[in-house]
């Protein structure tokens, strides 16, 4: 049985139309990354039947939510949603707004579940207070746990921290990063902020003017010549590693991956845990020959796979890291460095990178 | 000097006509002020219209034309003959019907209002937390639109209780049966009873300044500001 989600949707408003068909992943984050307009919010609120698109088809885990004349109420889908603001409801306490789902989801597992999200999202202290006590973080991350409270089998964020200042943002995403952790539901999430894409996505659908324009893991698709992403100013590549090791002497960790090692400033992580890092294009440079006589700690072989212009002066170069080349990595060079070395698909070569930063 | 029974009599029967009409109108009214506060139908401004009506018609027209509908060959009148209760002009229940129409705008604009400032969200917002519908107007809309649907109770009431023309109109002036307080007063004032006229008159200033005075520092929404 796939716990995949498939999704298809038809829409059209006035000056707006929404045409997508989908296959989600069953587990992990999955970014719905556009601008605004794209369409993202509105496949959201399709998928959580809070709009209807006639004639569509969703099925999540097995289960079809719509299809044809059938068509779940939001009410009856065992869902959860956090509203780009936080939405409680202002004649209950926070406490009140938590019950509020636990009531009305069948089960035993209530109070469990409620004193995990209250653990979750750290919001003990602040149980008593009504929504207008607390702080726009506060709110959001007592929304997102009266989400969790339901056991949703599917979590649907909108944007959760847009309307969040930067300093609020970066209170909450530590939690949401526990969440993508912890959680074993699949949880779709909108956002147009590269930056909470490659904190917290597994999966990527770039929309675009109402349909998916492409769709796949994130590390794929942030690497994707034919996409706009790797052709950003911020293009950058996603790397998933484990610690491997600390060096106490010169206060370094090393972070193992498919297709070699990285040397970052001493973690405080164990041996064993994952890490994600991100690197920036314009961080990465390539190298015929591997230079020991450079201050560059980061040397990995790497094969050239595509290279495309990205402006008249420059390239954009996607490389395979490995043996077999299956790690994609972003580097931006100059045209002339591109001429100079000859650069073609095939050619074996050298990343030096300049910085690895983490993400999560 | 005081009430007569015949005042006090009035002064019951305007007190159940109201208490009855608020009742109905809160039945009645609720989903008329729902729907018309969210539907994108073509028939909102017509229907709202129609609600309004009793704002702008004077009271004689709106009675008459109840008058007509109620009697025996009207079409309220026809439906209450097949039913087997008669016509329902000159009666206690003439009036309560006549009384819904009359009063139907103050009713219903203020939860019209309450239920439009509300909004989409925490309708949506609920039915993510499982809440049915049913579930959700007792749990999020009663609550939350509360102050609305205090002000509708109230102004319906009170606005029951002043009706004059609508009732001379459908129910005459049949002691103890249609003599409210108005016609009781207007019945005085008639005879010359100038004292009895004051009795009554000034109990309903102070009625109703008590009522406004009820609305303005009750109301919750009033209260937070």
């Amino acid at each position: 049985m796939s716990n995949d989600i498939l999704a298809r949707f038809n829409l059209y408003w006035p000056g707006f139309a929404l045409d997508v068909n989908l296959t989600l992943p069953g587990r992990g984050v999955t970014a719905l990354f556009g601008h605004s307009g794209s369409g993202k919010t509105t496949l959201l609120r399709c998928v959580a039947g809070l709009e209807r698109a006639p004639g569509g088809y969703l099925a999540v885990g097995g289960d079809v939510w719509q299809d044809g004349g059938h068509f779940l109420p939001t009410y009856r889908r065992p869902l959860g949603y956090v509203f780009q603001e936080a939405s409680l409801f202002p004649h209950l306490s926070a406490r009140g707004n938590l019950e509020y789902g636990m009531k009305r989801v069948r089960g035993a597992m209530g109070r469990a579940a409620l004193e995990h999200a209250v653990d979750l999202l750290g919001i003990g202290a602040l149980l008593d207070r009504r929504p207008d006590q607390l702080s726009g973080g506060e709110r959001q991350r007592v929304a997102i746990a009266r989400a969790l409270v339901l056991q949703p089998r599917l979590l649907l964020m909108d944007e959760p921290l847009a309307a969040l200042d930067l300093k609020r943002k970066q209170e909450i995403l530590p939690y949401l990063e526990r969440l993508h952790d912890e959680l074993d539901i699949p949880v779709l999430y909108v956002t147009h902020s590269p930056d909470e894409v490659a904190h917290l996505a597994d999966h990527l659908v770039l929309m675009e003017n109402g349909s998916a324009r492409a769709a796949g893991p994130l590390g794929e698709l942030m690497t994707r010549l034919d996409l706009p992403l790797a052709r950003d100013e911020a293009a950058e590549s996603i790397i998933e590693t484990v610690v491997a090791g600390h060096d106490d002497n010169y206060k370094l960790s090393y972070l193992d991956f498919r297709g070699g090692r990285f040397a970052v400033g001493r973690l405080q992580r164990k041996i064993g845990k994952p890490a994600r890092v991100r690197i920036h294009a314009r961080d990465v440079s390539i190298a015929l020959k591997e230079h020991r006589d450079s201050s560059i700690v980061n040397i990995i072989a790497a094969r050239v796979q595509e290279l495309v212009p990205l402006n008249d002066w420059q390239m954009v170069v996607r490389l395979g890291l490995g043996p077999e080349a299956t790690v994609p990595l972003l580097a931006r060079i100059t045209r002339r460095s591109a001429d100079m070395l000859e650069l073609t698909p095939g050619k074996n070569v050298y990343a030096q990178v300049k910085s690895v930063v983490l993400a999560d | 000097m005081g009430f007569s029974d015949a005042d006090l009599a009035a002064i019951w029967l305007t007190l159940r006509l109201a208490g009855v009409t608020t009742v109905l109108l809160l039945i009645i009214g609720t989903p008329i002020a729902w729907w018309l506060a969210r539907t994108r139908s073509f028939w909102k401004g017509p229907i709202g219209a129609v609600v309004a009506l009793p704002l702008v018609l004077p009271p004689t027209v709106l009675g008459f034309y109840l008058l007509l509908a109620m009697g025996p060959n009207g079409a309220i009148g026809q439906f209450t003959q097949w039913l087997g209760i008669g016509t329902l002009p000159f009666t206690f229940w003439g009036l309560v019907v006549a009384s819904v129409f009359y009063s139907m705008p103050f009713v219903v604009q203020p939860i019209q209002n309450a239920v439009e400032s509300l909004g989409e969200r925490p309708l949506e917002a609920a039915a993510t937390l499982r809440a049915g519908p049913w579930d959700t107007f007792f749990s999020v809309v009663l609550p939350l639109a509360r102050p609305g649907f205090f002000t509708a109770a109230i102004l319906g009431f009170a606005h029951t209780v002043g009706e004059f023309g609508v009732v001379l109109m459908i129910g005459g002036n049949i002691p103890g049966v249609t003599r409210v307080v108005s016609v009781q007063i207007y019945d005085h004032v008639e005879a010359l009873e100038y004292a009895e006229a004051h009795w009554l008159a000034a109990s309903m200033v102070i009625f109703s300044f008590l009522v406004l005075l009820a609305l303005y520092t009750l109301n919750p929404a009033a209260r937070r500001k």
